[in-house]
């Protein structure tokens, strides 16, 4: 099938592409980027897609898919779906399902249930057994299934000695740890401790409980000489000490959620359980520090950690309701609006956070605009405002606190593996 | 003028006017318990449901009572699980109450923000009668009663709550209903006990017992709870006596003026001496019969709103 997209702003910063021009795909590969004769628009179905960007497909290197375990939450295919909606053609997906991706059975079994999407899925596997802390899971093997990075998300690797031993490891096959930075024993609480939470009377978790997880990372890393990637970080401290560390050199690298870029404690106000998430909602200061880790660099990419849970889960009484909120598809927007269209970053470096980066994170070749490529792009509409609406999302979860919010950016089309999602259809191509 | 909302969920945000109301309301009522017969008519045909989700033997009891002393039909719903243990969830248990047409609902709960979670699947009035570490009004409420009835008045008092704010509903309560009735209002306790930034509450704190004895008309002594693992949060129970426990010794030698409070159950030879909890100073039990008034005043003045 032949394809023209007309009118785009074609943007790859890898590849130093800024130009505005038109795109011809055909068969699921680019044969033109640049301005169309009659003669290749002839037989194309036209889209006239004016002053729409088109990027490098999205990758968003946080999400939890549910599958195996609870696919009355999320499974591979509704989640793909989702992906796709939000603007993405890749995801990684974090292993705490049931059973854990601590084995390259599950690893495949993941793989296999994304095989004929759009949305390529990237596992990341356990770094220890049932995450546990224990003993290392089979790292070597998951890599030669397809896992592409290695994390016990839901917690950090429990102890020193065992990441340690984990970094040596992945060392070998250059692949990061990916850390959820939480010290247990500082972790009985349920939101951020500060003056809300006292007021509120929540149980705390303080935000130093991050911040020792993060600098433990950060000086095992260092001694192994291996990288360690700081997943949804949320705390000031944490992101100086991830800029520290940068500037000396340290194989470090981070990411950041919507939420923590843009929400504070004060949301908890309400007790309402979709803005429990963990780790929590800080305060302003952090926030501040978010928008500031992204622009100098020191948060390389923006990541979701995508969380579906049940309806009935998340009315559980606050102490009892479970952690996270939905993101692929609020994110794209989100992003777009509170950073871009406030200028704390440039297109470009949007497209690096949110495209790029995620990919040199995971050493996954980033796709180029030109002929001969495969087409593997996100399209989307800088200026489009819309609200989010909950119903209409592809996820098979609706938690999220995004719903009736006003956003400035949306989706248009996402393209990849000959398959492409316009209009709210996906179709072959 | 009747209450400025159909819900007592804290005194946090609530209006001066609204504590003013209950606590004389509660007059009325204080003088009906002396009574030979200790029962009017008031809230006759209203129903009430007591769901209380964590044990509390006293706080129902006094609710219970101020409920039928008021001719309201009681029912009590007590259970220690929680929804994810026992298979119902929490909200399936309150619509399947709320659809047996009831007027209020009294909440006891070990998760803050339940009593918010209920107004908004319920039409009933929510009374808290506690949620986790947040508040516990009608607590608060009686010991503002009972200090206003030995004392004559809030304003202008200086009160210091003492012992383990951090985990206790009734402190954050009475900073928020004694500020709003113009006391000054510290804490004193080991700073473990301290919760992260209760200043911004608008409380000053410190660690010294006998200067909080020195400087306040009116302690509010804080349980200890026991069932708490001594050694996280304070080295042992001894120290903690020697250190933060109300003794006559102390109050001796530094006020003999002040009015001892205690929201109970007391632990002897912890947070107060024997001889304290017996003695002159205090109003403990003062404090359990003016709950049962407070209650009917609450209980009400919201029964009675439309």
């Amino acid at each position: 099938m032949k394809i023209a997209i007309k009118g785009l702003k074609i943007l790859n910063p890898q590849q130093d592409l800024n130009i505005k021009g038109d795109l011809l795909i055909e068969d699921g590969i680019i044969k033109k980027v640049g301005d169309l004769t009659d003669e290749e628009l002839s037989g194309a179905k036209i889209y006239e897609l004016d002053n729409h960007y088109c990027v490098p497909g999205l990758f968003d290197m946080h999400v939890h898919l549910r599958e195996p375990g609870r696919e009355d939450e999320e499974t591979v295919e509704t989640g793909c779906n989702a992906a796709a909606n939000g603007g993405f053609t890749a995801i990684a997906c974090m292993p705490n399902t049931s059973p854990n991706a601590d084995s390259s059975e599950v690893v495949r079994y993941i793989k296999d249930q994304a095989a004929n999407h759009l949305v390529n899925v990237y596992p990341i596997g356990a770094v220890t057994v049932e995450r546990k802390g224990e003993n290392l899971a089979p790292i070597a093997e998951m890599f030669d299934a397809g896992a592409v990075g290695f994390s016990d998300d839901g917690v950090a690797v429990k102890s020193a000695g065992i990441l340690k031993s984990a970094m040596e490891y992945t060392k070998m096959y250059d692949a990061p740890i990916i850390e959820h930075c939480e010290d247990e024993s500082l972790s009985d609480g349920h939101m951020n401790e500060s003056a809300v939470s006292t007021l509120l009377g929540i149980p705390p978790l303080p935000s130093v409980s991050e911040d020792l997880i993060v600098m433990r990372d950060i000086l095992i890393a260092e001694y192994v000489g291996a990288r360690v990637h700081i997943a949804h970080i949320s705390s000031k401290n944490a992101v100086d000490l991830v800029r520290q560390a940068k500037k000396k050199g340290i194989q470090v690298t981070a990411e950041v959620t919507p939420h923590h870029f843009t929400l504070t404690d004060e949301s908890l106000k309400t007790y309402d359980t979709n803005y429990k998430m963990n780790p929590p909602l800080r305060e302003e200061k952090d926030v501040e520090a978010m928008i500031e880790g992204l622009k100098d660099g020191t948060i390389d990419c923006i990541a979701s950690d995508h969380a579906p849970h049940s309806s009935e889960e998340k009315e559980f009484e606050f102490i009892y309701a479970p952690n996270g909120i939905l993101g692929l598809e609020t994110q794209l927007g989100i992003a777009l609006t509170e950073l871009y269209h406030k200028k704390v970053l440039t297109m470009e470096q949007m497209v690096e956070k949110l495209s790029i980066n995620p990919r040199k994170i995971l050493n996954i070749p980033i796709p180029e605009i030109k002929e001969g490529e495969k087409a593997d792009l996100t399209i989307f509409d800088a200026d489009a405002v819309w609200t989010v609406d909950l119903k209409k999302q592809k996820s098979k979860s609706k938690n999220s606190p995004f719903d009736k919010k006003l956003l400035t950016g949306k989706q248009t089309a996402t393209i990849c593996n000959q398959k492409m999602f316009i209009d709210n259809e996906f179709m072959d191509i | 003028m009747p209450l400025s909302s159909k819900h007592l969920l804290g005194l946090s945000g609530v209006p001066k006017e609204d504590i003013q109301l209950i606590l004389d309301t509660a007059v009325t009522f204080r003088e009906i318990l002396e009574r030979p017969i200790k029962k009017v008519p008031t809230l006759k045909g209203k129903t009430i449901v007591n769901l209380f989700f964590e044990n509390s033997t006293r706080t129902r009891i006094s609710f219970e009572l101020a409920q039928k002393r008021l001719s309201a039909d009681t029912v009590n719903f007590t259970t220690s699980s929680s929804s994810t243990k026992k298979g119902e969830t929490f909200k399936d248990t309150v619509l399947n109450i709320e659809a047996m047409k009831i007027d209020m609902i009294v909440v006891r709960h070990q998760s803050a923000g339940v009593p918010q979670f209920l107004t908004k699947i319920s039409n009933a009035s929510i009374i808290n009668a506690g949620d986790g570490r947040h508040e516990h009004p009608t607590q608060a409420l009686l010991d503002m009663y009972s200090i206003k009835e030995k004392i004559g008045k809030i304003d202008g008092l200086k009160v210091c709550i003492v012992g383990d704010i951090a985990h206790s509903r009734v402190a954050i309560s009475n900073i928020a209903g004694l500020i709003s009735m113009g006391a000054k209002v510290s804490v004193c306790g080991p700073a473990t006990m301290i919760p992260k930034s209760i200043e911004s509450l608008g409380v000053t704190v410190h660690h010294d017992i006998n200067k909080a004895i020195a400087e306040n008309d009116v302690l509010n002594i804080l349980r200890i709870q026991l069932e708490r693992k001594a050694g996280t949060n304070i080295p042992s129970l001894r120290e903690y006596h020697n250190y933060f426990g109300v003794t006559e010794e102390r109050l001796e030698k530094n006020n003999k003026d002040i009015l001892i409070l205690h929201p109970g159950p007391i632990n002897r030879g912890v947070e107060i001496s024997s001889e304290v909890a017996d003695g002159p100073y205090q109003v403990i039990l003062d404090q359990v019969t003016n709950g049962v008034a407070v209650r009917m005043a609450v209980l009400y003045l919201l029964g009675t709103m439309n």
